[in-house]
């Protein structure tokens, strides 16, 4: 059996789960609903199964997720990814890390923003912005947040308008729910040994 | 016309005046908020609850609230599990040096409660597994997750838009 990784990565994981993720053929109406299966789309991930067993959460949170992460205006898709990021590194959810690293690597076309966290974490020495976003996002991902007067000051001096604030305040909480299902729920496994 | 719920939570806890500047980018993510009030009702008070009872549910987030130092957000949890007529015992999950008899179903709820909202990083596959010894099944880990996860996200939004309302945004 593969070993579980503990080092940040931008390559997504496998995520192996430590609860019994629903059998879509038992699965309620209800379940197959907020599932969103349908005959032409029956392929969900072991993650949403697993989900699937609390489904009156489920059915609402993933609209949540949806709306925070994708709705129109306010802050960039690739800064909400970079509020993601500094939660999962704070929580250290290596699977949610790779999924919205990879993502803002994708949308900012550019690898070095990400290098530098997964080396230095959430100390690493960014633009005045990136670094504003993320010191922001991870003081509020500690429990209790430790984000205070003055890293909000650091928003605004770093030019964030207060629907930019609104949507990293989101975006970083989110994480917190986020994280605390994937890394407490599974384990990522190296993908390759695991398809193989 | 707002098309925010007056009886929402998170900005009931925040305190938001009508007319203030954090109120109007507030309606802006309108949609938002309410998702936010649906899911605190499915993780408080689901029709279908598993084995982890609606007084349960709001003892643990009372406790959540307050290992977060979160006493606005805790008061409004005590008075939703005092609805629930719940035992001596749940209403005792709500204090944080409670930790339950060693070996118990409660015990291991509580343990993991302290864990994921305290230090989620040390989560290991051993305290999932405590869990299921403790005769948790499958189903209700998902449920107490979930419960601990909406806390976690809900906690954090009212501490960024107290911090965005102190700012005077």
């Amino acid at each position: 059996m593969s070993e579980p990784i503990h080092e940040f990565t931008t390559e997504v994981p496998h995520w192996r789960p430590r609860v019994k993720p629903i059998d879509l053929a038992e699965a309620s109406a209800e379940q197959l609903d907020a599932l969103k299966v349908t005959p032409s789309n029956t392929k969900v991930s072991d993650y949403v199964l697993v989900l699937a067993n609390d489904v009156e959460t489920l059915k609402v949170r993933t609209p949540l997720f949806n709306a925070i992460m994708y709705n129109r205006g306010g802050l960039s898709r690739a800064e909400r990814e970079l509020g993601a990021v500094a939660a999962s590194i704070v929580n250290r959810c290596i699977y949610c890390a790779a999924v919205h690293s990879s993502r803002y690597n994708q949308l900012a076309k550019d690898e070095a923003v990400m290098k530098r966290i997964f080396a230095d974490g959430v100390a690493a020495r960014l633009e005045p912005r990136q670094s504003a976003i993320l010191s922001f996002a991870a003081k509020l991902s500690e429990a209790p947040s430790k984000a205070d007067e003055s890293d909000m000051d650091a928003l605004v001096e770093a030019g964030l308008d207060p629907s930019e604030i609104l949507d990293l305040i989101l975006s970083a909480s989110l994480f917190g729910w986020a994280n605390r299902l994937m890394h407490t729920l599974g384990d990522p496994l190296p993908r390759d040994k695991e398809e193989a | 016309m707002s098309g925010i719920d007056a009886d929402d939570v998170v900005l009931g806890e925040v305190g938001i005046d009508a007319g203030s500047p954090l109120r109007a980018v507030l309606e802006t993510r309108a949609d938002v908020l309410a998702m936010t009030q649906a899911t605190h009702d499915a993780a408080l008070r689901p029709r279908d609850p598993g084995g982890l009872t609606h007084g349960e549910r709001a003892a643990l987030a009372t406790r959540i609230a307050r290992l977060n130092r979160e006493e606005g957000l805790a008061a409004h949890y005590e008075a939703m599990r005092r609805e629930t007529k719940s035992s001596q015992e749940t209403a005792g999950i709500a204090d944080p040096a409670f930790k339950g008899t060693a070996g118990t179903r409660l015990a291991a709820i509580i343990a993991y409660t302290d864990l994921a909202s305290l230090s989620p990083k040390d989560a290991r596959a051993q305290d999932i597994q405590s869990l299921k010894d403790a005769g948790i099944d499958d189903a209700d880990i998902v449920r107490l997750a979930e419960l601990n996860a909406f806390l976690a996200y809900q906690i954090r939004l009212v501490a960024g838009l107290r911090l965005m309302k102190e700012r005077g945004q």
